[in-house]
């Protein structure tokens, strides 16, 4: 008897503590990414609050969620995502709104909303992340000349090898036209015509036999380093984690790079809705942002972090470089056009799988 | 029968009830017991898998993207475009759309706006009708600066709104039952009038990725064949003893999970596996030319033909264990060659078998996901994977539920084809 | 399988080349099973046989990736090995956390597929049993219909009476693994129920027992061994089934296949040949039990082999 009131009681606390315990489920893009988040993020952010972060991965958060909120099965408190899927999501109404006057000011005192770089604030989403699509090789695959330009990605009679791209028509159109000579400044214009569109799909059709598609963040470091491609599409910090943090002979080509925000969002109806704007409040001050960028390439969203960002975790690789915005890695770089891939995603990616089945 | 002069010849029981009418009682009773039995299964599959399946079945032909909004926190459900949907029931087909007409659509984006409903019925359009997404979000914002004539201030806003194709979609759309993803699901659409047309070249898709898979899936089961009857025979016609030894060889795969398998086709395969290497090493290959054998149609139809083998050979092997040698070898008595023996007398013997194994490998294979996903690329991909894609990444859950739908129609016309031919009861496991 | 003395030359020839021929085949289905095996133990995070490897050299062989299983989602997985290190790997190892799942998952959908299914077999392999050609047909075609379609189905059904409201952990994977494993226990159970005599039923009620004396003391002992097996199947697919928790399992609901095909898919490290090769043995070892028990059966029903 005495065993069982013990049990019983074990068990109250258990549910207790349980009731208790506060938790907020954030949904990344895997792999380095989400480790710097966690070391950045994630494990402050519980020291302070004592609010666990439960942290999930995939492919591209912007789908799950959405599929989540329209079959009212919501699970995700704070996903990050695209700026195009953070626009879209908010459009539908599957996102909370977001109370930007929350958000804390620079430590110098310039409000949040002056704070962060043009366009990181939307009614639906925060950035923390500026991060670029780009062009990475492995250094072993090639013995004489290096390829240097996005358009030497495309040509496999000088450079051959399987190539790397990702399974979408975002930055895989765009990266097609640059290829062909469209200089970075023309590509929407032309991917707005049907003309450009095909072009496109031309210069795609030209190398589709040596493609190797690729979905996760963390596959192109991965078949580079294994020999499966000589070259492939890459987010440009999972190129710096395997180059630097793991020796992998990987080499980035800044040419044609394709810049984007990465934004948290809050999914309608998500179960810890309080603390999914804690998390975002805290994970987007100056000094947070500042310290994701010791942990992987990418640029913070943030003016007031931009000054603090120093070396690499592993305390000697100067991270500015490295980064998307370096001034040196920007003279051929596209900023990714939100309000083209809301509009045309759906179409666009119809037309994309129709020619992947041809 | 009932009649006195029939009553005294009339069998009965001890307690002097006709025997006939006892028995009959008595079966219905066990009739009744034997179905008890089974009911509380049949229940369970038929609210676990049945019932999924036709709700899953019922999305294929009804969608509410441009009827109804459902709040997501209340679930409060409000009828949208009811405006336009009286305009299209007063005008039929054909009519150009007039003044009215625009008013209700600007009457309708007024509401939409209010709801956060547009990207929901953009969507439903744009399904249909690419690019037409935008055109509702876009005009839904400004929805209640809209002043009369609308004709003309929808227009100015986007040409695209005097297009009668968008017209024709958002006509069926108004109601929620229909069949164009079904249409969608075989490359075809309906033009302005009504009639059902291909739709461009450029994303037909489907049509081909059934083929696709049914050109496959033959393969995969010709490959199945071929290398099972050899293997079956020797099984069938060894002695026991050895035989039981080696059929584990035949077993252990199919006990071995599937990513098991899956996983280890892709170090066989990649180009920098074990089999490239091999190859190289041996000097077969130069070490540049290494064959791409994973991330296309042969990693899919490589992979697959090893993971169903079994599936074949168990038929097969059920089939020719018990066929008497002796037919074989009077044939040879009477002056037949051996081939002239195998094929005229041994092979007609093991038909069934290749009939079940052959069905059977068959309708796996057509569903199959997981196997192309990993080692498929882009054009080792399957059916499955295209309703994967849309119930995943694109979310256009009514295609995928089509998709589905056509798919499940093949499978259950093959497996009734496999009840009739061969019974479900016929089924082994090893 | 002894060639025949008249064989001419020719015949003998084909004869052995139809041997080698059967030994290709087999060595094509059971090669990609073992190949994971040696190199499992590869010291290097490749998947080939390095120089070392091939030449027998131990330092080419490591048991790291198996340490890795251990560690790999860890607190503090460099932490000296005593009871709280092993505590934190029970506790947060990812593999053994998934482990975990799969074991619970798999052993409620097998209760339940087993106890239903049984008892749905007795009824079916009754002669009285009506519609039993339409009903087997039913009950069987989870096994047939794609999985695709059955985890899209789901999806929308637990949807939309919002299963992850009731409170119970794993409920919708369970009852989706056991509707997977109801075929295979119908068709084992119902298999050891062929050529069942039911004199032996009849004769048992003549004496006076009461149907559940007479199921548990006549057929249960004869049904046994399919019953098992039956459930060994069930378990078997619930372990190994992949899609289906990939759409209507919850997020914390992480199960051994879906942990590996997330590895796969990002990065097949060997540690994913070593989860492969522990699985291997495992269906190594059931495949045994299930042999040992269809032998069992066959003598207990005086079908021995010949």
């Amino acid at each position: 008897m005495k065993l069982k009131t013990a049990l019983l009681a074990s068990a109250l606390t258990a549910v207790a503590f349980a009731a208790q315990a506060q938790e907020v489920t954030v949904m990344s893009w895997g792999g380095a990414y989400t480790k710097s988040q966690v070391e950045a993020y994630h494990k402050p952010f519980t020291a302070e609050t004592g609010i666990k972060v439960v942290s999930i991965d995939a492919d591209n958060p912007g789908t799950p969620i959405k599929a989540q909120v329209e079959a009212g099965n919501v699970s995700v408190d704070v996903a990050d995502v695209e700026y195009s899927d953070a626009v879209r999501l908010c459009d539908e109404g599957l996102l909370e709104t977001i109370d930007l006057s929350m958000l804390p000011p620079a430590p110098d005192g310039t409000p949040a909303s002056e704070d962060f770089i043009d366009g990181a604030l939307t009614d639906c989403a925060v950035a923390n992340i500026v991060w670029s699509t780009v062009v990475s090789y492995n250094a072993n695959a090639f013995s004489g000349d290096k390829p240097t330009t996005i358009a030497d990605f495309f040509d496999t009679a000088k450079f051959p090898g399987k190539r790397g791209l990702r399974k979408s028509a975002k930055a895989t159109l765009e990266m097609a036209l640059m290829g062909d000579g469209v200089p970075a400044g023309e590509v929407y214009a032309l991917l707005e015509t049907d003309a450009g569109v095909d072009r496109a799909f031309a210069a795609l059709d030209k190398i589709k036999s040596d493609i190797v598609w690729w979905e996760a963040g963390a596959q192109p470091p991965q078949l580079l380093a294994d020999g499966e491609v000589a070259m492939s599409t890459a987010y440009n910090g999972r190129i710096f984690n395997a180059a630097v943090a793991e020796n992998q002979p990987l080499v980035v080509i800044w040419d044609g790079q394709m810049m984007d925000f990465d934004l948290f969002v809050v999914p309608k109806g998500a179960p810890n809705k309080e603390n999914a704007m804690k998390f975002i409040a805290f994970a987007t001050d100056t000094q947070r942002l500042a310290d994701q960028a010791s942990w992987i390439s990418y640029g913070p969203a943030r003016k007031s972090s931009g000054a603090m960002v120093g070396k690499y975790s592993d305390g000697k690789t100067e991270m500015a470089p490295h980064m998307p915005t370096a001034a040196a890695n920007l003279s051929n770089a596209l900023v990714n056009n939100f309000e083209f891939w809301v509009d045309k995603d759906a179409e666009l990616n119809e037309r994309f799988n129709a020619w992947l089945a041809k | 029968m009932t009649d006195a002069s029939a009553n005294g010849q009339l069998l009965t029981t001890a307690d002097g009830k006709p025997l006939k009418r006892a028995l009959a009682k008595a079966q219905a009773h066990a009739k009744r017991r034997a179905f008890f039995l089974v009911l509380p299964l049949l229940a369970f599959i038929l609210i676990t898998f049945v019932m999924p399946i036709g709700q899953m079945l019922h999305k294929s032909f009804y969608n509410e993207g441009f009827t109804v909004n459902e709040d997501i926190g209340s679930g409060v459900r409000t009828p949208i475009m009811t405006n336009l949907k009286t305009w299209f029931d007063a005008n039929p087909l054909g009519t150009e759309p007039d003044e009215a007409a625009y008013a209700a659509l600007a009457a309708d984006l007024v509401v939409l706006k209010d709801l956060r409903a547009a990207g929901q019925a953009g969507t439903r359009i744009n399904y249909e009708k690419s690019g037409s997404r935008s055109m509702f979000t876009k005009a839904a914002r400004g929805a209640e600066k809209l002043k009369p004539p609308f004709k003309e201030a929808i227009i100015k806003l986007d040409k695209d709104w005097a297009d009668p194709e968008l017209w024709r979609v958002m006509r069926d759309a108004t109601s929620a039952y229909t069949a164009n993803f079904y249409l969608a699901a075989i490359d075809r659409t309906k033009d302005v009038n009504g009639n059902i047309v291909n739709v461009e070249e450029a994303r037909q898709v489907y049509v081909k990725l059934f083929w696709r898979t049914l050109k496959l899936s033959i393969m995969i089961t010709l490959m199945t064949f071929i290398l099972a009857y050899p293997i079956a025979h020797l099984l069938a016609t060894l002695p026991l003893r050895y035989s039981n030894l080696l059929m584990i060889l035949v077993l252990l795969p199919f006990w071995t999970s599937l990513l098991v398998r899956t996983t280890s086709w892709m170090i066989l395969l990649q180009s920098q596996g074990v089999v490239n290497d091999a190859l190289v090493g041996m000097g077969l290959l130069g070490d540049e030319n290494r064959l791409q054998m994973m991330y296309n149609q042969m990693g899919t139809m490589v992979a697959m033909t090893h993971i169903l083998l079994p599936f074949m050979v168990l038929p097969l092997y059920s089939v020719m264990r018990p066929i008497n040698p002796s037919y074989v070898r009077a044939a040879r008595s009477l002056g037949a060659t051996s081939w002239t023996a195998f094929r005229r007398i041994y092979f007609p013997q093991t038909a069934p078998g290749i009939g079940a194994g052959a069905l059977l490998v068959f309708i796996l294979a057509v569903g199959y996901y997981i196997t192309p996903a990993l080692v498929g690329g882009a054009d080792g991909q399957l059916i499955s994977n295209l309703i994967a894609f849309h119930m995943q990444k694109s979310l256009n859950w009514s295609l995928a539920a089509a998709l589905a739908a056509i798919l499940l129609g093949c499978v259950m016309v093959l497996y009734w084809l496999y009840d009739r031919l061969i019974g479900i009861d016929n089924l082994k496991l090893g | 399988m002894a060639l025949p003395s008249y064989a001419d030359p020719l015949e003998k020839a084909w004869h052995y080349a139809y041997l080698v021929i059967c030994g290709l085949i087999f060595l094509f289905l059971i090669a990609p099973i073992l190949v994971v095996i040696p190199l499992s133990f590869n010291a290097e995070p490749y998947f080939t046989f390095t120089d070392k490897m091939l030449a027998f050299d131990a330092e080419g062989y490591s048991t790291r990736w198996y340490d890795l299983l251990l560690t790999f989602g860890m607190l503090a997985p460099d932490a000296p090995r005593d009871t709280s290190w092993w505590a934190d790997a029970w506790e947060n190892a990812a593999w053994i956390n998934a482990a975990k799942n799969s074991v619970i998952i798999g052993f409620f959908s097998t209760i339940l597929a087993t106890g239903l299914g049984t008892v749905a077999a007795l009824g079916l392999s009754r002669p009285e049993m009506p519609a039993r050609r339409v009903i087997m047909a039913i009950l069987i075609s989870p096994m047939i219909v794609p999985i695709i379609i059955v985890a899209t189905g789901l999806f929308f059904f637990y949807s939309a009476i919002s299963i992850q409201d009731w409170g119970i952990p794993y409920l919708g994977v369970v009852l989706a693994h056991a509707t997977l494993g109801i075929p295979f226990v119908i068709i084992t159970v119902t298999a050891t129920l062929v050529g069942f005599d039911h004199s032996l039923t009849r004769a048992a009620a003549s004496m006076g027992a009461d149907p559940v004396t007479t199921f548990r003391r006549v057929q249960m002992p004869l049904i046994l061994p399919g019953v098992i097996s039956g459930a060994l199947f069930a378990f078997v697919t619930s372990f190994d089934e992949v899609v289906v928790v990939l759409f209507v399992g919850g997020l914390d609901e992480q199960t051994i296949p879906r942990q590996m095909w997330n590895g796969i898919r990002e990065q097949i490290s060997p540690a994913i040949l070593s989860v492969a090769t522990i699985l291997v043995l495992i269906s190594i070892a059931l495949l045994a039990t299930v042999e040992l028990l269809r032998r069992r059966s066959e003598r207990l029903r005086g079908m021995s082999p010949s």
